[in-house]
């Protein structure tokens, strides 16, 4: 048994985590740990990395250095196929729900890697819609739907932690709040989540803390209950 | 009625059986093309010399092996999609992120290869494979050869259970999906890697099993594939690069098209195919069944 050189109970720690697209830096030495059982925001104005450091812990980004310890297993080199089985998925900004297969498909497609997922029955219980709509092809759905099915289908993989990038843009208040419902739920159960969010409403009611993201680096971090008594720091980073 | 059009109906009816069989080859090379390119993005030009591989595999299994027609239906796919797999392995794989070009070379190049050792190795005049299932049975209008019968019930079978396989199934979905997004299927934990690699084998296992059937039909040559491709690249166009069923239903009905020229205006019936290439590159450049990248 190897020594352990983590807390077990960091769901993820990025130490010095520098990322490129080609030529492009991209990422500067990210650093900053998720504590198992946390809900932890990446905020930040646009391009400044939030979405790449989801991508380099994901193993989508191939040009990574540094260090990413996913449940204490160093991942820097290993494959986006090696990298899920650790218990980790991911609900890319885009959705990425697949136009050939239909919404059932869409939702079955990713495989149970884990025994302990949410069943089938309690997915649709949260996500309804998603039932009624199980023969459409994935890409007929609304926004809102192909969001909830994002969501809803790397729930039923066992992955305990959840990379969601930015899961309520675009959305009517009323899915946001749906969204939100079911994030808090994940919770409770212990769910680990690490979330890019651009709505800091939404964020500060979902989240345990926030780390500010800026030129690939992270330049600050708050406990919710710091921002619930003070935004104007945080303001300022994001330049509203 | 004995004739139709000033045709007697049991040329035509040969003549049809003729165009089925026509087609059912087309029908599984493009087949084999369509699953290859959706996969690997790459338009795999040793279809050709895959599918003669094929027929010379059973040649050689029945010469050497003494393995009858039956048993090289099932080894020789198998043997020649190893063979596949290791091509893509060593040599595809290095050309997926460049240009098309180079794809092209990599791809015909092998193929001369291939024909080109098989040349030198049994000459061109070709080698003979005796009919597994000689005889045929009267149908009034017609005399069916059973192996012509044959031939066009195992294509369709091939062509079904690759349809079924890919729109039906739980694999098919992971093929799918990866078709469209394969970096995010990657991160569910699946080996993509690896599918485009079988992906690969199971579309030269297609050639090689066409390979197989069209063995007792005619002699075994070293350049019977590439003959018979460059129409199949032409029902490829037509259909449509990418739709399973579009290249099946094209294949087939090209076939008969192609045999009811020979009918009707014999003069037509080796370019009516080309012809109809040029009509739908003029008017529908994706292919009849073909979707806008």
């Amino acid at each position: 048994m190897p020594k352990m050189s983590d807390t077990p109970s960091l769901a993820l720690r990025v130490r010095d985590l520098h990322g490129y697209y080609g030529p492009s830096h991209v990422l500067h030495g990210m650093a900053f740990d998720v504590p198992t059982g946390e809900v932890v925001t990446l905020l930040g104005r646009n391009g400044a990395g939030k979405t790449t450091t989801m991508r380099a812990i994901i193993g989508l980004l191939h040009q990574r250095t540094g260090s990413i310890r996913l449940n204490g297993k160093e991942t820097i080199h290993l494959q986006p196929e090696m990298i899920a089985p650790l218990g980790v998925a991911y609900c890319p900004e885009e959705r990425g729900i697949f136009a050939s297969l239909s919404v059932e498909e869409n939702l079955m497609l990713p495989p149970i890697l884990n025994p302990d997922g949410l069943s089938l029955n309690e997915v649709l219980a949260h996500f309804p819609r998603l039932a009624e709509r199980a023969k459409s092809p994935g890409t007929k759905l609304s926004g809102g739907e192909q969001q909830m099915l994002a969501i809803a289908r790397i729930l039923r993989t066992g992955a305990r932690f959840l990379l969601l990038d930015e899961p309520t843009e675009g959305l009517a208040p009323v899915i946001v709040e749906h969204i939100g419902k079911v994030l808090r739920e994940l919770k409770q159960r212990g769910y680990t989540i690490l979330l890019v969010e651009q709505n800091l409403e939404f964020a500060m009611t979902v989240a345990d803390r926030h780390h500010v993201v800026e030129h690939g680096q992270i330049v600050d971090s708050f406990t919710n209950d710091e921002l619930l008594s003070d935004t104007d720091q945080l303001q300022i980073y994001l330049g509203v | 009625m004995d004739e139709l059009f000033g045709i007697p109906l049991p040329a035509l009816a040969g003549q049809l059986t003729l165009g089925l069989i026509n087609g059912a080859f087309y029908a599984m090379l493009s087949l084999g093309l369509t699953v290859i390119f959706g996969m690997l993005r790459l338009i795999n030009f040793t279809h050709g010399a895959q599918f003669t591989l094929g027929a010379f595999g059973a040649w050689m299994a029945m010469q050497y092996l003494h393995i009858p027609y039956w048993g090289a239906l099932i080894l020789v796919p198998v043997v020649v999609a190893a063979l596949g797999i290791l091509t893509e392995r060593i040599l595809l794989r290095r050309v997926y992120q460049m240009d098309e070009l180079f794809q092209l070379l990599l791809t015909f190049g092998l193929a001369l290869i291939a024909e080109g050792m098989l040349s030198v190795a049994y000459g061109s005049s070709g080698l003979p494979y005796d009919n597994p299932m000689p005889g045929g049975m009267d149908l009034g209008f017609m005399f069916l050869p059973y192996y012509r019968a044959w031939i066009v019930t195992a294509s369709i079978l091939a062509c079904f259970g690759t349809w079924f396989a890919i729109e039906r199934t739980r694999l098919g979905a992971y093929l799918r999906a990866a078709t469209e997004k394969p970096q995010l299927v990657r991160t569910f934990g699946i080996n993509v890697p690896r599918m485009i690699t079988l992906t690969y084998g199971f579309g030269v296992a297609l050639a090689a099993l066409a390979g197989v059937l069209a063995a007792p039909m005619d002699q075994v040559k070293p350049a019977m594939g590439s003959a018979l491709i460059i129409t199949v690249f032409a029902v490829v166009v037509i259909g449509g690069m990418g739709s399973i069923l579009g290249s099946v239903v094209t294949g087939f009905a090209l076939g008969i098209l192609e045999a009811l020229t020979k009918v009707y205006y014999p003069p037509a019936s080796s370019v009516v195919i080309f012809l109809i290439m040029t009509i739908v590159i003029l008017f529908k450049p994706v292919g009849l069944f073909g979707r806008q990248a």
